[in-house]
């Protein structure tokens, strides 16, 4: 089926209910199309979405596909790819559900290194619950729940997965429709977690984090040289609080994903009919 | 009786107490004999007193009694706190060369024997525990070559001079006896030709999780349910399977639902304050009508409660945790060999019905160990039934007009076909959104219906369709009925002596089914008393009986940690009989 697979192909037929010009559109798109080119197919994808107006993907797209609770999609497409080696594994929600309450699970998901791709749709916003406060968003950035900015920094995604040894670190803008997609390929084809940081703007309820403001401020890598296997430029320009780029960050050529790590390699799913053979051995163990 | 011996050795967390317990339960069961072991232990790892205790026989023995016959004490705690269960036959092994002198009763023999003197002389005072053991097969007329093979199992892997070296403290112990003490207790431990295993609780779940064909096992360590963790650890990649420790039991039950919905039979294991916080994804596993197992190794709780104590606290937990309404299924397996195969059952259930299936067993059942012959665990009449699982070539009656496919169908049985990853034409969306048949998010109002009793008609399908059975000891026409949950059924089965002996008949019925489970109405109808038996404070199997039968019941309840012991059980059954049946 692969070589006939067309973007669409990884379109559901429900309507979208996200606010017209929402940057989740743009980044939906990219992951099709990187999921196309990438040689797959719905029935050998996986999706596991988060919670929040990100998280709605799951319906939107056409695949195997798990909307779970809110902040833990990660596990849950952690389980997917042990048991099922053989699969394209997703996992897509936003910034509140990634680095909120989803913070721990991500730490580890990146230092597991899953193979995966994982992409946070950070709009710096709560879009599904109208407009709080989000980990992304700016100290001064005024809410109904912080009317007086967070007062805290925000955190730094990048630098979080970088710390936590992450092997492909990336950023794009949902936008710039055809880095985004090429970016989100990256992703994919890397061996081990892919995690993609995407910009998504939330037009209805963040006014500063907008289309124009990545437009104007936003630095290509790839247009400044930037070499992702060198560890040290990627500190710097993931630590760079003066710019935002996009791009991959970095990238680790050695990368071994966990479950080749772990000898993980079978279908789980192919179980015998009753107990397997030499079942009694374990009895005989308490010998 | 007579053939029972208690044994136990005691003393402070670290000082070895656990092993060497193992050792002699294993040489006793290599030996044909029946072992029913029983640990004391603080939640600590080093100080803080910690027993071991062994009941052995030659016949089958499946409880504890207030009877110790020979006590190793390490310390004079393991001594002041078995005082009262100490008598006239007794013998106490310790070393009078260490620091401590040893109070003991007058009554009692004091059998002083320089333990780590003589364990030096074998080769290191590490050993002077089996130095004990070795005048402990004296004292009992107990061959000490019964030991070797647990101790090549113990220490096989640190060389065979260390295995020799342990042989010969343990005749080290026996031969000082023999040589310096001429007493005659009367202790007799026979052999039989009998092969017996000896497991706990915790390993016999995880021998049903693999038999049943988990492969996959995502769970975070907590007391007492890590062992089944451990041992599925180094064991289930040899079926290609895979364990996963999870940062928290938030991901670990998540973990496990991924693995699920890929089509691998998967598992989590916890205990209470685990389950409460999987209880979430609980509810979306359910909805997802995803096939889960959760195991709960209940602890005395509530909080972090007493972690290494006996409770049978979470029946409510399991039966009704979560917020909206959530089909499930509760079983509780009631003995260590049923620990294997309500788990194999629950897989099944799990994936017939496509639901989460809790297994409620408690701490009692988790860390005693007790022998079995090998057939109890007969792996041939391990059936496995994957439920309405289609493939590449059945999957086309399940789609609809536009091909989509209907992995929420609404039939007859509540039972919807299944899907796994890879399956031609079956990809879907899965969502713990109230969603339609196609696994879209709804708010409308006939399908929100449509598909909560859809969810709820596998419940009556399975409570028609599979036996949910109950065991029965006792007099069958007694006008007393005792009703017991988990692991209280075999100090139960042996009150029976006791109360028989008082005059007092009774029919004991131990269930193992929480939810869906057997309609006792007319069991309770037809008794003139009726007593629940259960570890917690306020009767929670007890109300569910009442609510059941519309009839108020009697209930003996501990909750003091530590599990009953047959000849309390008596005591108290037969007290509560002479009590006034409570107002109707
Ligand atoms: C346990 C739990 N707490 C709170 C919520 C409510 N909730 C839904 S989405 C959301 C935040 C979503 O923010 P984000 O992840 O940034 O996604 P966005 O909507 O902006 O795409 C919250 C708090 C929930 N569903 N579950
Ligand atoms: S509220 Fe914001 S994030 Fe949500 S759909 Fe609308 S624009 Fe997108």
């Amino acid at each position: 089926m692969s070589s006939e697979v067309r973007f669409t192909d990884f379109k559901s037929d429900k309507q979208p209910t996200w606010c017209p010009g929402c940057g989740d559109f743009g980044t939906m798109n990219g992951m099709m199309k990187a999921l196309a080119n990438t040689g797959n197919d719905p029935d050998n994808t996986f999706l596991v979405a988060g919670i929040g107006c990100s998280g709605k993907i799951g319906t939107y797209m056409h695949s195997y596909a798990l909307h779970g609770v809110h902040g833990r999609a990660l596990p849950v497409a952690t389980g997917v790819k042990m048991a099922r080696p053989d699969i394209e594994v997703m996992a897509a929600g936003g910034d509140g559900d990634g680095y909120s309450i989803g913070a721990g699970h991500f730490v580890h998901a990146v230092r597991r290194n899953v193979d995966m791709t994982y992409v946070v749709m950070d709009n710096r916003i709560y879009g599904l619950t109208k407009g709080q406060a989000s980990p992304t968003s700016r100290s001064d950035f005024e809410t109904s729940t912080t009317p007086e900015g967070p007062q805290q920094p925000p955190v730094n995604p990048l630098a979080l997965a970088l710390a936590a040894g992450a092997t492909f670190i990336a950023q794009s803008f949902a936008s710039d429709a055809l880095r985004h997609a090429e970016i989100i390929e990256e992703a994919i084809e890397h061996d081990g977690f892919g995690f993609v940081n995407v910009f998504s703007p939330c037009v209805t309820f963040n006014d500063v984090d907008t289309y124009d403001y990545f437009r104007d401020t936003l630095v290509d890598l790839e247009e400044e040289g930037h070499d992702r296997h060198d560890l040290e430029a990627a500190k710097e320009v993931i630590l760079d609080a003066d710019k935002e780029y996009q791009g991959v960050m970095y990238q680790n050529e050695n990368s071994v994903p966990y479950h080749e790590q772990h000898g993980v390699t079978e279908n789980m799913a192919d179980i015998p009919d009753g107990a397997p053979e030499n079942a009694m051995d374990l009895v005989r163990e308490f010998y | 009786m007579t053939e029972d011996l208690n044994w136990a050795i005691g003393g402070e967390a670290g000082d070895g107490i656990d092993s060497t317990g193992k050792i002699f339960a294993q040489a006793l069961s290599r030996a044909g004999r029946h072992v029913f072991t029983s640990k004391d232990f603080a939640s600590r790892i080093r100080g803080g007193y910690t027993a071991y205790k062994i009941r052995t026989s030659t016949d089958r023995v499946q409880s504890v009694v207030d009877r110790l016959d020979i006590l190793v004490a390490l310390t004079q705690r393991t001594i002041d706190e078995n005082l009262d269960e100490l008598h006239e036959g007794s013998a106490v092994i310790y070393d009078g060369e260490r620091s401590w002198d040893a109070e003991i009763p007058d009554e009692i023999t004091a059998v002083d024997v320089p333990l780590k003197t003589l364990a030096e002389e074998a080769g290191g005072a590490i050993m002077l525990n089996v130095v004990a053991l070795g005048a402990a097969c004296e004292i009992t007329g107990f061959d000490v070559e019964y030991l070797d093979e647990s101790l090549e199992k113990r220490f096989g892997g640190k060389g065979s001079k260390i295995v020799e070296n342990n042989r010969e403290a343990a005749r080290k112990g026996r031969d000082y006896v023999r040589e310096n003490y001429d007493f005659d207790l009367g202790y007799e431990l026979d052999t039989t030709d009998n092969d017996y295993v000896l497991l706990n609780g915790d390993e016999a779940i995880g021998m049903g999780a693999l038999a049943a064909g988990c492969r996959f096992y995502a769970g975070y360590p907590i007391t007492p349910a890590t062992n089944v963790m451990e041992y599925l650890t180094g064991r289930i990649e040899q079926y290609g399977g895979h364990v996963v420790q999870a940062e928290d039991e938030l991901s670990a039950i998540n973990m496990a639902l991924g693995g699920a919905r890929a089509g691998a039979r998967s598992m989590t294991a916890t205990s209470g304050p685990g389950i409460d916080l999987m209880t979430e994804t609980f509810g979306l596993v359910a909805t997802s009508e995803t096939p889960l197992v959760i195991v709960d190794v209940m602890r005395s709780g509530p909080s972090t409660g007493m972690p290494t104590k006996q409770e049978q606290g979470d029946l409510n937990m399991t039966l009704y945790g979560g917020h909206g309404e959530i089909p499930r299924f509760v079983v509780a397996p009631t003995t260590i060999d049923e620990c294997f195969w309500k788990t194999v059952e629950a897989f099944n259930y799990a994936e017939k019905y496509q639901t989460p299936v809790y297994v409620v067993a408690d701490l009692a059942l988790a860390v005693t160990e007790q022998t079995f012959s090998p057939e109890t665990f007969d792996m041939d009449a391990v059936e496995i039934d994957r439920g309405t699982l289609v493939d590449d070539d059945s999957i086309g009656e399940w789609l609809d007009e536009q091909g989509r496919f209907r992995a929420h169908a609404a039939t007859e049985d509540g039972i919807s076909p299944r899907a796994i990853p890879g399956t031609t034409d079956g990809a879907h969306m899965s969502t713990g959104l109230e969603h339609d048949e196609l696994g879209r998010r709804t708010e409308d109002t006939e399908v929100r219906v449509e598909q909560v009793d859809k969810r709820n008609r596998k419940v009556e399908t399975a409570k028609a369709e599979e036996d949910w059975d109950y065991r029965e000891f006792g007099d069958e026409d007694a006008e007393n009925l005792v009703i017991s949950w988990g692991s209280n059924e075999g100090a139960l089965v042996e009150a029976l002596e006791y109360l028989e002996d008082e005059g007092i008949d009774v029919r004991i019925l131990s269930v193992p089914y929480i939810f869906p489970r057997p309609d006792l109405t007319d069991d309770v109808e037809a008794a003139e008393d009726v007593i629940v038996v259960e570890c917690n404070a306020t009767g929670q199997f007890a109300d569910v009986i009442e609510h059941d039968t519309l009839t108020r019941v009697k209930r003996v309840n501990k909750y003091t940690g530590v599990r009953f012991k047959a000849d309390e059980l008596a005591d108290a059954i037969s007290t509560k009989l002479s009590e006034e049946v409570p107002a109707q």
